[in-house]
């Protein structure tokens, strides 16, 4: 197996199939699916995190390795999208083997050659594995991080070369289109998106097919189709990372999105931040163009569809979708009162159907493998996977994909491999900075939009940040709730005045200046600002406050009434004091307190006077031998 | 009254022509009620349009017949409910939602009035001096907010009206600002704005009179920028400044001499031409 020749000239269905026919073994392979004679291949992770950990220069390392010890034109190096273990980057596999290997830097990279595919050997040092705690090893796809997931939208990140299209087409790509254009008619095709219960990941969960189905009977001869790629939740990765590593299935959906709702045209709106994102997206457009199937009369269908990518500022409220539209046409993006909707009224007062990115990477695998296989996984009103972002106080770091009504429990202890520093799981925190916390104790519960909900959390696009018992929960919703005041457009008093009310209520909390008064009046305002906000941003911005008051409550209940933070965060709150035996006399505390507070002599114990200390920390922090103790 | 009068040839649309779109040009009307009471507006009138019809008062801040509704402020809250939606209620502006067939609307339920009186004591925060937020306040039972004062006070509700007519008026001189708390309106980087023309729409319109300027018959000054007044070539006095009478001039085809002459020469011109035509006929 050679180089692919790239698509330079359109392709017709029957060199579809051929494509396909001639690359499925090679590429089932690589996403460690039962295939035979495939090639060895060596696939290198270039996600965004690994390529800041140097992985392109592992592949060139390889391709050099490689040449060096005459196998150069055997075994191909394949750069593909995030492999979702970002924490162990960069990555290597060796297919269709299934080794992996974590943390590669060139002189892996040269083992691996010489070694692996040189010697036959296994590089044990580098190889990812995991020691079960029933005594057996587990390595490669079977460790429980890759094991639990089940891969829908993210099918072929970290399988297919993102820059080749062909990879693309040969995981069965494009036929979901060609099905749309000419097997399905577009209301079989609402249909089948309709009952596979496909709901949008972007946040609000609407059932897709339904805004297909109203974007379809909108009237009007002209329409839009948008790809919500804003990602604005600070620390999530899903979108990114899809754009990145496989942008055509972005592309498909959206087509296929077009010829059921009579739209040619189609934007995909990306933040500015994400500049590889909209490399990467920018060539697959223009590499799907040459291949026509973008264009006019794709595949000869009769059928006309393009898309263009506009690039956001980057504002948190850019990405809510009235916001978006607005931006897109050049205008100040500000939020709309709906109705209408953007299925009425959207882009250039046309009716637009816009959905997220993870939502157009589902499409083209229900129509395919049928909507009754998706409606299989997940919950009673939560179908198909979702993607989290998997963050914080956990082992396994990145981004997975799990199933509707997987437990937290499952996430944390075995897909996230537990909490590292033998600390303690003391909650979750959903759907980004407009989501709320999940406490351990509900970690049993099967998370889907409907139980996030109930507990007083959002889905959201995906974040999921995991909490251990060192985590000041007061200080937590105070710290979302602030990235919010600033992110709030303005527009509407809730939101603006509300919300800032709100942090500085926290703030008081967290310095030990609350009556217990505050908490009623936080909770009060919390709930009116859900209600009278005029956009979701103002209408969720409260969850945080709100869902740990709830399941937190007697963690406010110390700040404001005894003056004490649990968890030892809250600066203002705690005491400092120097512990006698761990104390070497150094002075460095002395002379970093800013209150002239601490006194002794060299090399004897210093002593903090409680009168004069301001609760500053500096102290704790410069002191090497850690004989500040703060409680 | 010079610079709100173009604004109604502008976008700014009534009910009628937001029925005619709706429904491409066939009026139909529509029947609800509100608080009890049967309203029949056309269709395309918003659920404050029928209120307003029956003599039912929402408070607003951020709505104004020439200007496209915005649903900012949300003072205008109201509770709609359908039959068939079988007793739940929505919270939604009345200032925006479409006056439809079979609604019910309810203006001051217990929910509508405690939600009210959320916003309007959150505007009394950032507002505690403008009379006419204290007076709404007051009307709900406030007379100090609950909530901290805005150390730096301002009159400003953020209700976007003069921003909105300015642009309008289609010379969009001044605007928004920054984010959240620290929102406030200005020309751009606070510098006297080169594209105003001093029509003064945006001081009128505003509902709490907090754009500052001064007018006579020397010169005109708004935003930090002064302005020469033109002096109506029949009576003298100086109504319109130099740059509004260009801008008008420059738009509809209308020689700039027209702009000149004041509303009253003109409307004296006019009884003049017709007395003349009377006596002529
Ligand atoms: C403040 C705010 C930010 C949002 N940011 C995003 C975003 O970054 N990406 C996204 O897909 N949806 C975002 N949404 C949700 C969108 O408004 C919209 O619901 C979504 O794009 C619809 O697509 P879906 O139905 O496929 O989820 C945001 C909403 C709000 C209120
Ligand atoms: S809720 Fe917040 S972000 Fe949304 S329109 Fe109001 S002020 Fe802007
Ligand atoms: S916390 Fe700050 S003020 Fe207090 S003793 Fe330490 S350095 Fe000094
Ligand atoms: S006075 Fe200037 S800023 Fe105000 S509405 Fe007129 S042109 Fe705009
Ligand atoms: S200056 Fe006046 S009109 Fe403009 S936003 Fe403020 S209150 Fe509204
Ligand atoms: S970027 Fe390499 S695993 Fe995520
Ligand atoms: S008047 Fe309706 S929101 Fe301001």
């Amino acid at each position: 197996m050679g180089e692919i020749a790239p698509a330079a000239a359109p392709l017709d269905r029957t060199a579809l199939a051929e494509l396909r026919l001639r690359l499925a073994e090679n590429l089932r392979a690589r996403a460690g699916e039962p295939a035979t004679g495939a090639p060895r291949e060596l696939l290198v992770c270039a996600g965004g995190a690994c390529i800041s950990c140097h992985s392109l220069a592992v592949a060139d390392e390889l391709e050099s390795a490689l040449a060096a010890s005459g196998r150069a034109g055997r075994v191909r190096v394949v750069r593909v999208g995030c492999m979702g273990l970002c924490e162990a980057g960069p990555l290597v596999v060796v297919s269709p083997d299934g080794v992996y290997y974590q943390k590669v830097d060139r002189e892996g990279a040269r083992r691996i050659v010489a070694e692996h595919l040189g010697a036959g050997q296994v590089v044990r040092e580098l190889e990812l594995a995991w020691d079960a705690p029933d005594g057996r090893r587990l390595a490669g796809r079977e460790v429980p991080f890759f094991a639990q997931q089940v891969k829908i939208a993210l099918r072929n990140c970290g399988v297919i070369d993102p820059a080749a299209i062909e990879e693309y087409v040969a995981r069965d790509g494009y036929l979901a289109l060609e099905k749309s254009l000419f097997e399905l008619s577009a209301d079989d095709v609402i249909a089948d998106i309709k009952s596979s219960g496909l709901r949008g990941r972007g946040g609000a969960g609407f059932p897709s097919g339904m805004k297909w189905q109203f974007v379809r009977e909108a009237p009007g001869d002209e329409k839009f189709v948008v790809c919500n790629g804003d990602e604005g939740d600070p620390g999530a990765f899903m979108d990114r990372s899809l754009l990145e590593g496989d942008p055509h299935s972005i592309i498909e959906g959206m087509a296929i999105a077009g010829r059921v709702t009579g739209a040619s045209r189609g934007f995909v709106y990306v933040r500015a931040e994400y500049p590889l994102a909209i490399e990467r997206l920018g060539n697959a457009l223009a590499a799907a163009r040459r291949a026509g199937l973008l264009g006019e009369d794709i595949l000869g269908s009769g059928f006309g569809f393009d898309i263009e990518i506009r690039i956001g500022a980057g504002a948190f409220v850019c990405g809510e979708e009235t916001a978006l539209l607005r931006s897109i046409e050049g205008k100040r993006g500000t939020p709309q009162p709906r109705p209408p909707f953007p299925a009425q009224h959207g882009l250039w007062g046309k009716p637009t159907l816009i959905n997220n990115v993870e939502t157009w990477a589902s499409v083209a695998p229900i129509l395919l493998r049928g909507p009754k296989w998706f409606a299989a996984i997940g919950t009673g009103r939560s179908k198909g996977t979702k993607v989290f972002a998997l963050a914080g106080a956990i082992r396994n770091t990145g981004l997975v994909e799990v199933p509707m009504g997987i437990s937290l429990r499952t996430i944390v202890e075995e897909i996230g491999g537990g909490i590292p520093n033998g600390r303690s799981f003391k909650a979750a925190q959903s759907g980004g900075p407009s989501g709320g916390c999940i406490p351990a104790a509900a970690a049993d519960v099967a998370i889907d939009y409907e139980s996030l909900q109930e507990l007083g959390s959002i889905m959201g696009s995906g974040g999921l940040i995991i909490l251990d018992d060192r985590t000041c929960m007061v200080e937590l919703a105070r710290f979302f709730l602030e990235f919010l005041v600033e992110e709030s457009c303005g527009k509407c008093p809730p939101c603006r005045i509300g919300t800032r009310v709100m942090l500085n209520l926290l703030e008081r909390i967290t310095k030990g200046e609350a009556v217990p008064a505050d908490l009623d009046t936080l909770e009060a305002l919390g709930r009116h600002i859900q209600h009278t906000s005029l956009c979701d941003l103002g209408q969720t911005a409260p969850n945080a406050v709100l869902s740990t008051l709830r399941h937190f409550r007697a963690e406010y209940d110390a700040h404001v009434l005894e003056g004490r933070c649990p968890a030892g965060q809250c600066k203002a709150l705690l005491t400092y004091t120097i512990v006698a035996e761990a104390c070497s006399g150094c002075a460095l505390c002395a002379k970093a307190c800013p209150s002239g507070g601490i006194t002794g002599e060299i090399k004897h114990l210093h002593v903090i006077d409680q009168e004069l200390c301001i609760h500053c920390g500096a102290c704790l922090s410069v002191c090497p031998t850690d004989a500040v103790d703060a409680v | 009254m010079s610079g709100v009068a173009p604004a109604r040839g502008g976008q700014g649309r009534d009910d009628r022509e937001r029925a005619a779109i709706r429904t491409g040009g066939k009026e139909t009307m529509v029947t609800l009620t509100i608080d009890g009471r049967v309203a029949k507006v056309r269709e395309g009138a918003t659920v404050l349009d029928a209120a307003r019809a029956i003599g039912v008062r929402i408070p607003t801040l951020c709505q104004h017949e020439a200007l496209e509704p915005w649903g900012g402020c949300r003072l205008c809250l109201v509770d709609v409910t359908k039959k068939e939606w079988s007793g739940w209620e929505k919270m939604v502006v009345s200032c925006m939602f479409p006056a439809e067939e079979g609604l019910a609307v309810s203006t001051a339920s217990e929910r509508v009035v405690a939600t009210r009186k959320v916003v309007l004591d959150l505007l009394l925060a950032r507002c505690p001096e403008a009379p006419l937020v204290q007076s709404l306040a007051r009307e709900y039972g406030i007379e100090r907010t609950s909530y901290q004062e805005n150390p730096e006070p301002t009159d400003c509700v953020l209700c976007g009206l003069c921003t909105r007519v300015c642009d309008q008026i289609g010379v969009s001189a001044i605007s928004t600002v920054n984010r959240g708390a620290g929102k406030e309106v200005a020309p751009p980087f606070h510098e006297a704005p080169p594209d105003c023309i001093g029509c003064l729409a945006c001081a009128e319109i505003c509902p709490t009179d907090c754009i500052p300027y001064e007018t006579s018959d020397l010169g005109r000054t708004i935003w930090g920028r002064r302005f020469e007044m033109v002096r109506c070539p029949h009576c003298g006095r100086a109504h319109i400044t130099k740059e509004q009478a260009t801008f008008y001039a420059g738009r509809g085809g209308v020689p700039e001499s027209y702009f000149l002459a004041c509303d009253a020469c003109k409307r004296k011109q006019m009884a003049k031409t017709f007395t003349s035509l009377a006596v002529a006929r």
